[in-house]
């Protein structure tokens, strides 16, 4: 019960993109089609849990242990932008498909805070865990889950208003950036809805 | 020539205000500028601490530029912004807790703001060491007021009160101070601006 809890919260109440603020970049950037925001989602997806498995043993192994905590960030984003590339090289092995569908986004992934903001969180264990012990490995993996998805359902909703946006007439002034915040803006207002839900 | 230079400096230093700002104009860095704004100092604090980091690694990129390898110069940079992140971070712990503990995880997470990696690419890898130092200077005082402006309309709006000082005893429209307020703040912004640059 606790992990469907974990990821209701961090799907829709604590959505990433819409009341957190991270990832923005890649939710103003590749949200105008429906099906490149599927695919960039599912590239978050599938990073951000390995990325979370890999910084939480490292967190856990080696940081804590000997007690340099203060080297996560460099440790972290060297990791990811890692593992990244290593990511990229297999799928182009074992799965030309799968690389088709997610290799262009893998490298902008790199430089996507969400994926480095979940890694610091579960690194320090104060994401909300629901009542579950944080600094343990499987919680953390449902909570990087439940992150992925609520960015992959934020930037597919997203995509699907700018794809009609796209028709409608707007001030010269508000094209492009500013109009889609002011969707954002009514999304977040929309996702307010479920701050009592957990 | 030694007039010229001025010129070039005064130039390189006054284009990240207006013509160049890096979140109104050139739209990098928008996480911290949406999750951070919540009121006029916070907006500032985030802004100077990302200057810090911006004129440091500019300064220290400028400088071993011609040692590192073309290939391996991204991980390079990143290893640089992030020390000087790691710095900050301690920095702010040390000695700022209070704002510190307000900004949270948006301290760490200036390693993957994409200003501090573009002016790294984009000039102090092609520029002499005073020049990247006088651009990572403009470009982070920009970037510090227009997040500093953001906040204080925020502020003004959502809590009646600017830099903490409350100017009517009264609730004011919570929304703004909220996530969708940031949306809808920084959409406003950006139009603005474009219409003053045209």
């Amino acid at each position: 019960m606790a992990y469907i809890l974990i990821i209701i919260s961090a799907m829709l109440v604590n959505n990433i993109v819409l009341a957190q603020f991270l990832g923005i970049c890649p939710f103003l950037g590749v949200s105008s089609k429906v099906k490149t925001a599927v695919g960039m989602g599912s590239a978050v997806l599938f990073v951000m849990t390995l990325a979370t498995i890999v910084t939480w043993l490292v967190q856990t192994y080696i940081l804590n242990p000997l007690g340099i905590q203060f080297m996560q960030t460099v440790a972290f984003i060297l990791i990811i932008a890692a593992l990244v590339q290593m990511v990229e090289i297999i799928l182009k092995k074992i799965s030309p498909s799968l690389y088709q569908a997610l290799g262009i986004f893998l490298p902008l992934i790199t430089t996507n805070c969400a994926i480095l903001g979940v890694a610091i969180l579960v690194g320090n264990g104060t994401y909300n865990s629901m009542g579950l012990d944080a600094t343990s490995l499987l919680p953390a993996i449902v909570f990087a889950i439940g992150t992925a998805l609520g960015f992959m359902l934020a930037l597919v909703i997203f995509a699907g208003i700018r794809e009609h946006l796209a028709k409608l007439p707007i001030p010269e002034g508000m094209k492009g950036v500013p109009a889609a915040l002011v969707v954002a803006g009514i999304l977040a207002l929309a996702f307010m809805g479920f701050s009592g839900l957990v | 020539m030694k007039e010229e230079t001025t010129m070039n400096n005064w130039k390189n230093f006054t284009k990240g205000f207006i013509k160049e700002n890096p979140v109104l104009v050139m739209l990098l860095g928008c996480c911290p500028t949406l999750g951070t704004t919540t009121s006029a100092i916070n907006g500032l604090s985030m802004g100077l601490a990302t200057t810090f980091v911006l004129v440091c690694s500019n300064i220290v990129i400028s400088l071993i530029k011609n040692l590192i390898p073309d290939k391996v110069r991204i991980p390079s940079y990143i290893v640089v912004i992030a020390s000087f992140v790691t710095v900050i971070d301690l920095l702010m712990q040390a000695y700022l807790p209070g704002i510190y503990e307000t900004l949270g995880l948006f301290i760490p997470l200036i390693v993957v703001n994409c200003i501090v990696l573009g002016r790294a690419e984009a000039f102090a890898s092609k520029n002499g060491v005073w020049a990247s130092c006088v651009d990572g200077l403009g470009m982070g005082l920009g970037y510090a007021l227009a997040l500093m402006i953001l906040g204080a309309v925020r502020e003004v709006l959502g809590s009646l009160s600017i830099f903490g000082w409350q100017f009517i005893q009264a609730d004011g429209i919570l929304v703004f101070v909220l996530a969708p307020g940031a949306f809808f703040g920084l959409a406003y912004f950006i139009a603005v601006v474009r219409r003053f640059n045209k």
